[in-house]
């Protein structure tokens, strides 16, 4: 099978790889690249466990072939903390044990930081709604609303 | 054996090249907007390799334009792009909240009205939305375009008008005129990530005294394609699209439906529910133009 | 005996020692393990619910480039003996053959056949050449019809156990259990009132996030590696060498992170194929489930038929109780019905009761463990009948679970007397509770149910490591499904008095620690946490012991303080106290490294018990129900790290509410799953749930040096009630059956 050459940058830093047409972005991003802090859950867009964000969209990239990738910036966790250490969001996670078993916990902090960088001050009900697509089995969602709505608080505060 | 291939054609002719070219020697070819329903069908019931032709590297697929007498919102246009759109947001309501019901956030930064419309489900969210502001479908192929009115776009369960070699390049919808306003309810178990178990929107144009001049009602997942309600529109025009004419557009839409059994709903609810959404919808709309002072 | 201590770690909310690598994407799940070399195996399943297998047929699979192995049922060892410990393992016959057919195939999805292949890809291509002739038979799929006498048979050889004497003829009702007290036909003489109902609930499955993925290497000389995501890689590897009859020595298990199991991963599906495909091909083979497969294939909870029946008099006191339940197995024997009969009236001082539960195979996968298994069911059945007799009688709910409440000294309805239980002081702290003092809101309703869990002991071992530096580190086998590395890490700081931050634990794999069993049964905190403190105080005894020799003095002149030793009250010594530090600084000179160890099989696992209430809103028109708020009162004994105590009974609550609102399996008429996936199996999402207030009762369990009680399977069982009383209370209208879906309530409301 002929293999498509795509060159992406991932984190910020320019990457090539081949792919066959097919592949997902998630699969170059696990099996290809060996960025395995993505997660995958269903393979359906239904879980969020795979989130990244491509040009700062968030999507599954379960649901987005690899070869859509050329030319584009994707983030993932891997991509979340910074130079200065830990993310506020992860931070926060850590701080209220918002995760249990830790599956989710990528894709959420990845889906959480699209909804900061656009409203810094979501509201108890736009975090859940922005958030609905991705599953937790774990916690009830209770502690990872906490700990969003309390990493926007400290991002405000640095600010 | 046929293998998977992927491109991305710049030009819409390149794009009609190559679908043509597919269809001409028996090889299959799949339009890719968001992808977020080609590639789940891709991962489950039809693994069958294909070419996959990437449309969102063309302009007019891409592009929005709301300042003209006519709105143009590209086929492959993402729902939560739509969503940052404020003049859209003001001019169409209720189209804008039915794509952005469709699946999660992650799903809503890939989805397409196009893709939406394409995929042709019986429980797609937007359609029923645009049918009800009078959505015409902009369709590129080998003879060139042609427009197709979104009622009449698809012909059954997964089915539509697209001819070999065509393609949709987006939706086209008059501007709504003064006293118009759009809603859309669709019925999931959950608050988000389900598919509608019965859909419904409706457009009402008031006049100065808040009486019905104008109204169309699309319903969704009530047949084995998205309706059009003409006898639904005519019980609200000529009403102050009061509790009584809501409930007569309700029982129309009731009428209309000839849904099935399935794992998300029952005939009898569904057949319920579907006029439950249409008054309520309707009454949201009307609220609309009542709000913004006619 | 927990005796009044001050606790200066224990209760406290540190960060998880493994929590920087969950939140970065470091961390290694079932999936993640990638080796040199490495195979990608795949799973053939059967399109058929029940049928007989006529001939399977991989030659045509193995000739394909790019295939290295394939195998079926008759590669594997025919006669497998022994059982899988813990709660759902069942037989491991049964085990072997469901994880790969031999003669039937029991229901769709069914393994039948496995290979590997250099890429995903190519595995899937291969699962097409593989021949395969089914005689269909008819499924059964209904457990009722199951247990007709004309019902299609899963097993000719399945003759009902625990009867009386052995049937003449086989059954699909693999076992019966009986459990009675006193006389139930004079209480109910003597009740002012009787309410009975039958209650229906579909299967509902653990879905964790993270689907079954294993990776396993053999080597030449038939030692294997195995990684794999498991709630206990010592009972995998246990049942593995049984399944491919292997001396446990050759295989070594490693437990990956985990993610989520909630006793679906105290069971294996993968592991034995892949070993078989690594010893055929030679090489490394992975195997990931998709997420179908999970739905299809592995653990599900039983669903399950309870008829309840039940007498009080007009004060609330019960006068009888009596139940009859049919549970579905799945293909193979082992439903949690036992659990479900012991459960159902455990939270009561009754006089007269009767059980009767019914273990029925059904064409359908082989249930697994869920999360306090076989008791939602049940205690659904109860707590919505108790929920009538309030009604009836006017009374406070909590009232007349009050008035019928066990208590220390109870004798259990499954048999032992209770110790000090927290079921009273729960009911008083819901009374008390400022949410259930505050009105139900406007066209809302309010449930109320009770929850309980045995809670289990079982073995554990655990080794204390004193660093040069005197950092520690706790070494035990349990896989961390949510925050138990810290908790081992607080009861090491408590116990040995020094701070949570010098400590660290890690879960090792089957070489390199001591035997567990699975994180699961509510155990890990208790057992598991015991091992650690006997090890942390092994090692303060050689401290003391080494501390004695320096100073020159008896081993009983020093004492263990704060993390340091000091001279016994009355010995005249001049000497400074040794810290720990101190003392890891001299092991070289005192005798060497130091070790500390325990191994136990821990008894006296404190019941736990729960009330649970919540405000529900009911959309007449469309069913759609909106959960305004939910509280959890649960007695947790001694809460360690009260952040996973809480998070214990939030998510709980979360899989309650979804069983009880949408969460079901929708089977078609030829007994195929029609909502295999996360979009149309409705677990609940964000925006679902509102914040789940929790109060943390702690009545110390008597056997645990903190007075630890299990805390992580309790929390499921009153939410199905709960919200069943609460849409009663709501709508006016008593729905039986689960799931409280849209349709059903509409078709409630409307009198069908």
């Amino acid at each position: 099978m002929t293999k498509m050459h795509v060159q992406t940058s991932i984190n910020g830093e320019t990457v090539e790889f081949l792919c066959s047409p097919q592949q997902t972005l998630l699969e170059a991003l696990r099996e290809i690249v060996g960025r395995q802090g993505t997660k995958e859950g269903c393979g359906t867009g239904d879980c969020g466990a795979c989130s990244v964000l491509i040009d700062d969209r968030l999507v599954c990239s379960c649901l987005v072939f690899a070869a859509e990738t050329q030319g584009a910036e994707v983030t993932t966790i891997e991509g979340i903390a910074g130079d200065g250490g830990l993310h506020p969001l992860q931070e926060k996670f850590l701080e209220h044990a918002a995760l249990q078993c830790g599956i989710c916990t990528p894709g959420f902090i990845v889906a959480a930081k699209s909804l900061l960088d656009r409203d810094p001050d979501p509201d108890e009900e736009t975090i859940r709604y922005w958030l609905a697509g991705n599953l937790c089995r774990c916690t009830g969602y209770d502690k990872i609303i906490r700990a969003v709505q309390d990493a926007a608080g400290e991002l405000a505060y640095q600010a | 054996m046929a293998e998977y291939a992927y491109s991305a054609p710049l030009s819409i002719d390149d794009a009609v090249g190559i679908l043509e070219d597919h269809a001409n020697s028996g090889r299959r070819a799949q339009v890719l907007a968001g992808g977020t329903d080609l590639i789940v069908q891709m991962r489950g019931t039809d693994r069958e390799p294909r070419t996959i032709v990437d449309i969102k590297r063309l302009e007019e697929t891409n592009r929005i334009d709301a300042d003209g007498d006519d709105i143009y919102i590209g086929a492959a246009i993402a729902s939560a792009v739509l969503d940052e759109h404020e003049e859209l947001k003001r001019l169409l309501p209720g189209l804008l909240e039915s794509a952005y019901l469709i699946g999660s956030t992650q799903i809503q930064g890939r989805a397409t009205l196009g893709g939406n419309l394409c995929n042709s489900s019986p429980a797609a969210d937007t359609i029923p939305a645009m049918i009800a502001n009078r959505g015409a479908c902009v369709i590129a192929g080998p003879g060139g375009r042609r427009e197709v009115p979104v009622e009449d776009f698809c012909t059954g369960v997964g089915t539509n008008v697209l001819e070999a070699g065509e393609f949709l390049l987006g939706l086209r919808f008059p501007r709504p005129a003064p006293g118009t306003a759009d809603a859309y309810l669709r019925f999931i178990p959950r608050t988000e990530m389900d598919i509608a178990v019965a859909g419904a929107g409706v457009s009402v144009t008031l006049d100065g005294n808040g009486v019905c001049t104008a109204a169309r009602v699309g319903i969704g997942a009530v047949a084995p394609t998205p309706l059009i309600v003409p006898e639904a529109a005519e019980s609200l025009v000529g009403t102050r699209v009061d509790d009584d004419a809501l409930v007569a557009a309700g029982e129309a839409c009731t009428a209309a439906s000839s849904p099935i059994s399935d794992k998300r709903g029952t005939v009898s609810y569904r057949l319920k529910v579907v006029g439950v959404l249409c008054r309520r919808a309707g009454a949201i709309a009307r609220d609309r133009v009542l709000a913004r002072g006619g | 005996m927990a005796e009044a201590i001050d606790l200066k770690y224990i209760g406290t909310r540190p960060v998880r020692p493994d929590g920087v690598d969950k939140v970065t994407g470091r961390a290694q799940f079932g999936a993640d393990q990638n080796l040199p070399n490495m195979l990608h195996g795949k799973v053939l399943r059967s399109p058929h619910a029940h049928a007989r297998i006529r001939r399977v047929d991989v030659s045509g699979a193995l000739a394909m480039d790019g295939v290295y192995a394939a195998v079926c049922g008759e590669d594997f060892p025919s006669e497998v003996g022994g059982s899988m410990l813990g709660e759902g393992g069942g037989d491991l016959g049964d085990v072997a053959r469901n994880i790969m057919a031999r003669d039937k195939v029991l229901y769709h999805g069914h393994a039948i056949a496995a290979v590997a292949a250099s890429s995903l890809e190519i595995a899937e291509r291969a699962l097409h050449a593989i021949e395969v002739e089914y005689e269909v038979l008819p499924p059964v799929l209904d457990v009722l019809e199951a247990m007709e006498e004309d019902a299609p048979l899963l097993d000719e050889n399945c003759f009902t156990k625990n009867l009386p004497e052995k049937p003449d003829k086989p059954s699909n009702i693999a076992s019966v259990m009986t459990l009675a007290r006193g006389n139930v036909d004079e209480g109910f003489e003597q009740a002012d009132l009787v309410v009975e109902g039958e209650y229906r609930i579909p299967m509902a499955h653990q879905g964790y996030i993270e689907p079954h993925a294993c990776t396993a290497t053999v080597n030449e000389e038939g030692k294997a590696t195995v990684w794999c995501c498991t709630q206990g890689h010592f009972d995998f590897r246990a049942a593995t060498a049984k399944i491919l009859d292997c001396p446990i020595g050759d295989l070594k298990f490693i437990a990956s992170e985990i993610g989520g199991g909630f006793g679906g991963k105290t069971v294996l599906y993968l592991e034995p194929v892949a070993v078989m495909l690594s010893r055929q091909s030679g090489r490394p083979v992975k195997m990931v489930m998709t997420r179908e497969e999970v739905f299809r294939a592995t653990g599900p909870t039983s669903g399950t038929v309870c008829r309840v029946k039940v007498g009080a008099k007009r004060d609330g006191r019960i006068t009888a109780a009596k139940a009859w339940m049919a549970y579905e197995a799945g293909a193979f024997a082992g439903a949690p019905m036992g659990p479900g009969c012991m459960s159902i009236f455990a939270p009561y001082d009754l006089e007269n009761f009767l059980v009767v539960g019914h273990d029925v195979l059904v064409n359908k996968p082989k249930v697994a463990a869920y999360r306090a298994p076989g008791a939602p069911q049940a205690m659904h059945a109860m707590e919505v009948a108790l929920d009538d007799i309030a009604r009836q009688l006017g009374m406070d709910p909590l009232d007349l679970r009050m008035k019928n409440a066990a208590d220390e000294g109870t004798q259990a309805p499954y048999g032992p007397k209770f110790p000090a239980i927290g079921f009273k002081a729960c009911l008083e702290a819901a009374k008390e509770h400022p949410n259930y003092k505050a009105p139900v809101p406007e066209g809302a309703g309010r449930g109320v149910a009770a929850g309980f869990w045995f809670n289990v002991g079982m073995q554990s071992s655990a080794e204390v490591r004193l660093n040069e530096d005197g950092t520690v580190i706790v070494m035990e086998g349990n896989p961390d499904i949510g925050g138990s590395r810290a908790s081992m890490c607080l009861m090491a700081a408590e116990t040995l008095g020094v701070p949570y931050e010098r400590i660290n634990a890690f879960v090792g794999d089957t070489e390199s620690t001591g035997f567990c069993n699975v994180t699961g049964g509510s155990r890990t905190t208790f057992a598991t946490g015991l091992a650690v403190v006997r090890a942390c105080e092994d090692i303060i005894g050689q401290c003391k012991s080494r501390v004695a020799a320096t100073w020159g003095v008896d081993e009983d002149q020093v004492d263990w303080q704060d993390g340091q030793a000091v001279p016994a009250p009355g010995v005249n010594a001049e000497v400074t106290p040794m810290s720990l530090a101190d003392i890891a600084a001299s092991m070289p000179k005192t005798g060497g490294p130091m070790l500390g160890r325990a191994s136990l099989n821990a008894q006296g696992a404190g019941a736990s018990f729960s009330i649970n209430f919540a405000d529900l809103r009911v959309d007449r028109e469309t069913g759609k129900v909106d959960v305004l708020s939910f509280t959890a009162v649960q007695d947790a004994g001694r809460a360690i790290h009260p952040d996973y105590v809480e998070g214990q009974m939030q998510g709980g609550a979360s899989q309650g509410l979804g069983w009880a609102l949408n969460e079901e399996y929708i089977y078609d008429a030829d007994g195929v799953m029609e909502n295999a996936g996360f979009l149309d199996y409705r677990m609940p999402v964000a925006s679902d749930l509102p914040m789940i207030d929790t109060h943390i009762v702690e009545v110390p369990n008597p056997s645990h040096p903190y007075g630890v009680r299990g805390v992580g399977e309790t929390p499921i069982v009153a939410p199905l009630a709960v919200a069943a009383n609460a849409v009663r209370d709501a709508t006016g209208v008593r729905i039986n059956d689960l799931p409280l879906s849209p349709p059903r309530i509409v078709a409630a409301l409307e009198g069908n």
